[in-house]
């Protein structure tokens, strides 16, 4: 199952890489991991998206709590939440594509932000199954580069992960 | 007034209670060794490797259950203490690793004798440091013994450039300090206690596995009480033996791959496990798919994430093992609580019947030295009252097995690294901490030779050790390994070109002592034990195809171990030789 992880840490130096080396060391996988200041000076914010059985999930969240850096941690999949990702995608826009491109974007949401004699970079926001929607919907040829943001993400309703 | 940060180092360590130091000078350091000279509050032991360092520092710890200090400089000195942290790391030993690092405008320069120590001992430390201001140097080091020593115990570095031991500020020692990251949790769950001692009154064949968590914990008393109140079996691992009395008729003997018989067989047909400051490790499961199959587990164990990480547990309970099982106590006091007696006398039987195969039982011999015997031997001559160090092999097992171990503290060993090198500078730690007390260290002629040069800051520190040196020319672990496993194809596992080890200690200023002959070795032991001034190395030389057993094969389960001279040893299946 794949989960989303949210993790408040404190903004020390190295605590990132204490993240980083306990899913080496135990041979967990991270399928993307975003980290950013918060509000508040002292802290981070991560959100690490992971794949495992519930076992191995369970494993996580406690070797995580227990990295002295870890402040806080929620599993966003356990309950209602809301999943976002950004991605820019710089594709072929000739002549006899763009206007077939422009629509494709439409459908995704997505805003053409540079354009070019033959190129259009488009931003697409969304959870990670729309982005790979759009990526699959785009012909594989015409695609020049990708870039994507990994994950963040937040709990629905009241319930907010603070220190 | 405004102190150096070198001057802070000194007073934190003298603010913690700190009496000795194992440490080694060099650049990056050097201002902390010159305030050390400057005062005699905190005493410093100059090894003679940096792994010593951390070996002493550690059996100093595990001897006396206060954190053990380690001083070191940047670059080479600190990178030869890693083995030494590893070791506590895995064995949740409190250490506090002080190492010298390049000035902070330097880092990141390749300078000389800079590494990036925080992130090479990451993985093998509980938590670390590296200190840019002088201003938050008090309050880290603070923070080090704090994390060192509560919860899950262990090993934390801080890093110090040399700038920063130079510079100056107000010191402040707090007497207090709060982490909004880090607060272990130490009392157990009353709701789930009161279900595990349910199960527990309920249990048929009941079964008590005990850890070092009991030991680290200090909980050794409640364990006694809480096991004698239930009358039920109790198997301790080897990092957990000493915590209930070993010459105890309740104490079955230590469990895993050399266990006794009647432990693994009692684990295999147990009903209820109750599992306390043990982390179910594989060399005592052996192979998880045939683990307990019978039993519902309770899990009683400071770190939460040692509770079903290797096996699913029924009823776990975080919190400190003595708080836990004071409540325990408590429970089965106050609702009257009885286990059930006629069912415990049936398994009692069961067991007796196990005990009666006498799985330690090994073939004596008048012409030559039975490493078990020597044991046997040194048990009786010290009374059963020595603090035990070992290295690693064949003879940590045989001294587990024998010496019979009625306190806690008393065994000390890298039980969850496996560090060969480790029991030599350990008993050197534990003897600074208990000068009157006989302090033995068991080991072999591989491990010895790993450490050998603290032979030196022995003499320098008169920490008068007896060394027992099984000496089988052989690593012997590995080739009885390749004799079961290898079909004796002996690769790398003969020492040749041994020293004379009786010259070798009389060169370091020793005793040393020669013994070939069985009838030899008690005498040897007394006449060793009677010097009290000296460090004696006593150096048996022992029969060197004798093997450890019981022994689970590789990949087997509780109930498949072999005996002594009774089964053949079979090669185990290729998946469990790759599993061990
Ligand atoms: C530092 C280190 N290197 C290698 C090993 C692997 N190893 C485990 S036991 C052993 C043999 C130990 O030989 P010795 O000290 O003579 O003891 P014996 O088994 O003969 O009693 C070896 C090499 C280890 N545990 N530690």
């Amino acid at each position: 199952m794949r989960h989303i992880i949210s993790i408040l840490l404190e903004n020390e130096a190295g605590a990132l890489c204490r993240v980083a080396n306990l899913f080496s060391a135990r041979g967990y996988n991270i399928e993307s991991l975003t980290v950013a200041p918060t509000e508040d000076a002292s802290l981070s914010r991560m959100t690490l998206v992971t794949r495992g059985s519930d076992d191995i999930i369970e494993q996580i969240v406690k070797q995580l709590n227990k990295l002295i850096d870890v402040v806080k941690l929620s599993d966003l999949t356990e309950g209602g939440h809301i999943e976002r990702e950004l991605m820019l995608i710089k594709v072929k826009a000739h002549d006899g594509q763009r206007a077939e491109m422009h629509r494709l974007a439409e459908i995704f949401r997505g805003r053409i932000l540079d354009v070019t004699d033959n190129t259009f970079t488009i931003e697409v926001t969304g959870a990670s199954d729309k982005l790979d929607g759009f990526l699959s919907a785009v012909n594989h040829d015409d695609i020049l580069e990708v870039v994507r943001s990994g994950v963040t993400g937040i709990a629905r309703g009241q319930k907010a992960l603070h220190a | 007034m405004e102190l150096t940060g070198a001057e802070i180092v000194v007073r934190c360590l003298k603010e913690e209670g700190v009496d000795y130091v194992f440490g080694y000078p060099g650049g990056a350091i050097l201002h902390v060794y010159d305030a050390l000279y400057k005062q005699d509050a905190v005493k410093h032991i100059l090894v003679r490797h940096e792994q010593g360092a951390a070996h002493a520092a550690d059996g100093y710890a595990r001897a006396t259950g206060r954190p053990g200090v380690v001083l070191v400089t940047s670059g080479p000195g600190l990178t030869n203490t890693v083995t030494g942290i590893a070791t506590a790391y895995l064995d949740s030993v409190p250490m506090v690793v002080i190492c010298g690092q390049v000035p902070t405008k330097l880092i990141g320069n390749d300078a000389f004798q800079e590494v990036d120590s925080v992130g090479i001992t990451r993985p093998c430390v509980k938590h670390n440091f590296l200190v840019k201001d002088v201003t938050q140097l008090a309050e880290t080091i603070k923070k080090a013994f704090f994390i060192a020593t509560t919860g899950r115990p262990g090993p934390v570095v801080v890093d110090l450039p040399k700038d920063v031991t130079a510079a100056k500020t107000e010191f402040n020692y707090p007497k207090k300090i709060k982490m909004r990251s880090y607060s272990p949790t130490v009392k157990g769950h009353t709701g789930q206690i009161r279900k595990a001692v349910e199960l527990m009154v309920e249990a048929k064949r009941p079964m008590i596995y005990t850890g070092g968590g009991v030991i680290l914990s200090d909980g050794s008393k409640e364990l006694i009480e809480l096991t004698r109140m239930l009358s039920f079996p109790i198997t301790n691992t080897l990092m957990g033996l000493g915590a209930y009395p070993g010459t105890d008729p309740q104490f079955v003997g230590m469990l895993g791959m050399h266990g006794t018989y009647e432990a693994n067989l009692a684990m295999h047909h147990c009903d209820v496990l109750v599992a306390i400051g043990a982390r179910f490790d594989d060399r005592v499961t052996g192979d998880i798919a045939k683990f307990c199959p019978e039993a519902r587990i309770i899990h009683v164990d400071i770190d939460p994430s040692s509770i079903s990480k290797n096996v699913k547990v029924d009823i776990p309970i975080v919190g400190s093992v003595p708080n836990v099982l004071r409540t325990m106590i408590e429970v089965l006091r106050e609702n009257n609580l009885k286990p059930n007696s006629d069912a415990l006398a049936q398994w009692w039987k069961q067991i007796d019947e196990w005990r009666a195969v006498d799985s330690l039982r090994y073939q004596h011999s008048d012409t030559i030295i039975k490493p078990q015997f020597v044991l046997e031997k040194l048990y009786e001559v010290t009374n059963g009252q020595a603090i035990i160090t070992s290295d690693v092999g064949q003879h940590q097992m045989w001294a587990a097995q024998y010496y019979h171990f009625d306190q806690p503290r008393q065994w000390i060993n890298s039980g969850g690294l496996g560090t060969m090198g480790f029991g030599l500078p350990a008993a050197m730690g534990a003897k600074l901490a208990f000068p009157e007390r006989d302090v033995v260290c068991v080991t072999g002629e591989g491990s010895i030779q790993m450490m050998l040069q603290e032979l030196a800051t022995m003499l320098q520190y008169h920490t008068p050790v007896k060394i027992v040196n099984l000496n089988n020319r052989y690593l012997g672990m590995v080739r009885q390994w390749q004799e079961f496993f290898y079909e004796k194809r002996y690769s790398m596992s003969y020492m040749e070109a041994l020293p004379d080890f009786v010259k070798l200690a009389e060169a370091y200023g020793h005793v040393g002592m020669l013994i070939e002959r069985p009838s030899d070795v008690e005498n040897a032991l007394r006449k060793a034990l009677a010097i009290k001034d000296r460090t004696v190395f006593l150096d048996f030389l022992t029969d060197p195809e004798e093997n450890v057993f019981p022994m689970i094969p590789a990949g087997g389960g509780q109930n498949e171990l072999l005996l002594a001279g009774r089964d053949k040893m079979v090669s185990t299946h290729e998946e469990g030789m790759v599993l061990v």
